[in-house]
């Protein structure tokens, strides 16, 4: 089906179904219930899953096929933020000019950075990356004020221009909205004890994120993401063979910078302002844990990421020490007081300490990410059958990437 | 006719003089082997010539264009490939990925941002390849990682990398270093077999039982310079020579 093998059919038929039905699966438990706070069904949440989900899928083009270690990504997702943001000031409130352009103007950055820091290779590669990086962000703050608005962020305004549609609606910004339909717009479904939210501006990141996802597959599949893994494998024996590795690597630049546009003007889409730091360093480590987390050059692995790193942040961080007494009531006063101590650092504000752990746990034990785990699950599960189909496994292990 | 013409190549590295005013021809169609002992010069010779070292004076002819300040990549497109004294090859990816690459880039040059394609449905590259790893007895591996091959599989693989390219010219150095006899045996008859298809061959080589099996000229390299060149019967009893393995003792 659309030019895609059946393996890869079947891998994306099952995301698209994820994603679909993402408002049911993300809200197993009732609404009163203990466990509500846990749910993570709700349309903020699953707009960023699907997001980060993008910037993870176009990092691993450029860092998990041709093994170049970009730590500066979260600037074109900054780029991309202010275009957008100035297109729905100059343009129109529609977020598809803004989307548009957020790429445009991150692949154009994305290709001046990746000219100049792709003359070095290796830990050099990663340093220029963040020093341009760390740069926009200080410029965005000082130097660049007029178009970024510094500290305060870029913000929509009644005056603002919006040639194309109207600066304003009964006196107030008129929402961001696809050709009339509002982002924030909700569809609310109640059933039993549950509450399920389908929210327009998901949809508009799930179809999105469906193509971004499609055409990621088919450069995984192409000789073009082949002569990338080459670049990772030996690029001394690449240029020997007559391939210039140079174009190659800033094709792969280009082309994550853009799809880390395309996150940041999704980004504005769903909630019309732009920071500048969102450009700062440690967002750019965020996607370089996302994708290692989940599996660097696998497909489905830096979505994974993406969504797990984003629910630990969201989920984790809003527990606090009256909830864990709740949890802990049954237990005798002493006891209780232990266990929230021992918790307390890793819950609330410590969400890091345990994303930290994991991660390193993950790396040490599983270096694949969690598509490593998952696949190491599933052999433990053919282990059981007949020894006979236990020889195709070698084989299954040495094909190519996925 | 001549395929490579090398005139007054000069090369040094700080105070050492690595060659020497350095003239050498290799006629088409042929085996040209270099010998020489350890640290005369050969495989800077090798690399001046490919375009990983830039000789600081004299000129090296493919043909008639001038292989001076080409990259690597451009001088492996107008028809030179190299076999290297450790195999390179693309230790992450499968053997049948390994030579389709080299088969994609001699059709679609340096760089092709073919991105929507399928390289799995690509019938012509796909055929080239399997072609090529019947030819070196590889083809129940075509779905193995590289890096799990024997040292000598490699080597194999790496020589089928360069044919899958048809060069017009092929610089092997030391393509037997490192291989038990059998395999030194094997890789003779594949070299042999191969001559069949005209490719001009350049062998560096130590090994003289490879030598006098496969090549039709030989120059001896001693110390940066050419001390001695012609048929291998003649460079045999050649008494510079001699003196140059120090008495012959591998002659």
């Amino acid at each position: 089906m659309l030019g895609l093998n059946k393996k890869d059919t079947y891998m994306f038929l099952l995301v698209l179904a994820l994603v679909v039905f993402a408002p049911f699966l993300l809200n197993p438990f009732p609404e009163n219930s203990e466990l509500a706070q846990f749910n993570a069904g709700y349309p903020d949440l699953m707009q960023r899953f699907l997001i980060f989900g993008i910037f993870a899928i176009g990092f691993n083009i450029l860092f998990g096929l041709t093994g170049y270690l970009s730590f500066g990504h979260a600037a074109f997702l900054g780029v991309g933020s202010y275009a957008g943001v100035w297109m729905m000031k100059l343009l129109t409130m529609n977020v598809i000019p803004a989307i548009f352009m957020s790429v445009v103007f991150a692949g154009l950055f994305s290709l001046l950075v990746g000219y100049i820091s792709l003359r070095r290779s290796g830990i050099y590669f990663s340093i220029l990356t963040l020093a341009f990086a760390q740069m926009s962000f200080s410029l965005a703050y000082s130097v660049l004020t007029p178009i970024t608005n510094g500290e305060t962020g870029l913000q929509l305004a009644l005056d603002d221009p919006r040639v194309i549609g109207v600066s304003q609606v009964d006196g107030s910004i008129p929402p961001a909205n696809f050709f009339g339909m509002p982002m924030r717009e909700s569809f609310e479904m109640s059933m039993g004890g549950w509450l399920f939210t389908f929210n327009a501006g998901y949809y508009l990141c799930a179809v999105v994120m469906m193509i971004a996802f499609y055409i990621a597959i088919r450069i995984f599949r192409s000789p073009f993401g082949m002569m990338l893994r080459a670049v990772k494998s030996n690029q001394q024996r690449m240029n020997f063979t007559g391939l210039n590795s140079k174009p190659y690597t800033l094709a792969a630049f280009v082309i994550s910078g853009m799809y880390a546009g395309l996150a940041g003007g999704l980004m504005v889409a769903m909630d019309p302002l732009a920071g500048a730091e969102r450009m700062q360093w440690t967002a750019s480590g965020e996607v370089v844990l996302m994708t290692i987390l989940g599996g660097a050059g696998t497909l489905i692995g830096p979505v994974l990421g993406a969504g797990f790193i984003k629910y630990c942040e969201n989920i984790f961080s809003k527990i606090n020490d009256n909830i864990l007494y709740d949890w802990f009531a049954a237990l005798p006063d002493g006891l209780a007081d232990a266990l929230v101590f021992i918790i307390h650092p890793f819950i609330g504000k410590g969400w890091h300490l345990t994303l930290g752990i994991m991660f390193m746990l993950i790396v040490i034990f599983l270096p694949g990410g969690i598509m490593e785990g998952m696949e190491r699950i599933g052999r433990l599960f053919k282990r059981r059958k007949p020894p006979s189909q236990d020889k195709s496994a070698p084989q299954a292990s040495a094909a190519p990437a996925e | 006719m001549e395929i490579l013409r090398v005139e007054g190549v000069n090369k040094s590295f700080g105070g050492l003089r690595a060659l020497n005013n350095v003239n050498f021809s290799v006629e088409e169609g042929t085996v040209h082997a270099i010998i020489g002992p350890n640290g005369a010069g050969k495989s800077t010779f090798l690399n001046c010539m490919i375009g990983r070292l830039a000789p600081d004076t004299g000129t090296v002819m493919f043909g008639d264009i001038s292989l001076t300040g080409m990259k690597p990549h451009e001088i492996n497109q107008i028809g030179v490939s190299r076999v290297f004294q450790t195999p390179e090859i693309f230790d992450d990816l499968t053997l049948l990925e390994n030579i389709m690459i080299p088969a994609l880039a001699k059709r679609d040059g340096e760089f092709a941002l073919h991105a929507f394609a399928r390289v799995d449905q690509d019938a012509e590259i796909h055929d080239r390849a399997m072609h090529m790893l019947e030819d070196v007895g590889l083809e129940d591996k075509r779905a193995v990682t590289a890096s799990s091959l024997s040292r000598g599989d490699k080597r194999r693989l790496e020589l089928a990398m360069c044919l899958s390219q048809d060069p017009k010219l092929l610089l092997l150095d030391e393509p037997t270093a490192g291989m038990s006899r059998a395999d030194t045996n094997n890789t003779i008859d594949l070299l042999k077999r191969i001559g069949d298809r005209g490719i001009t061959k350049v062998v560096i080589e130590h090994d003289m039982h490879v030598v006098f099996s496969l090549a039709e000229k030989v120059t001896v390299l001693a110390q940066g310079t050419i001390i001695a060149e012609g048929k291998p019967e003649d460079i045999k009893g050649d008494p510079r020579v001699q003196e140059a393995y120090l008495g012959g003792a591998h002659l």
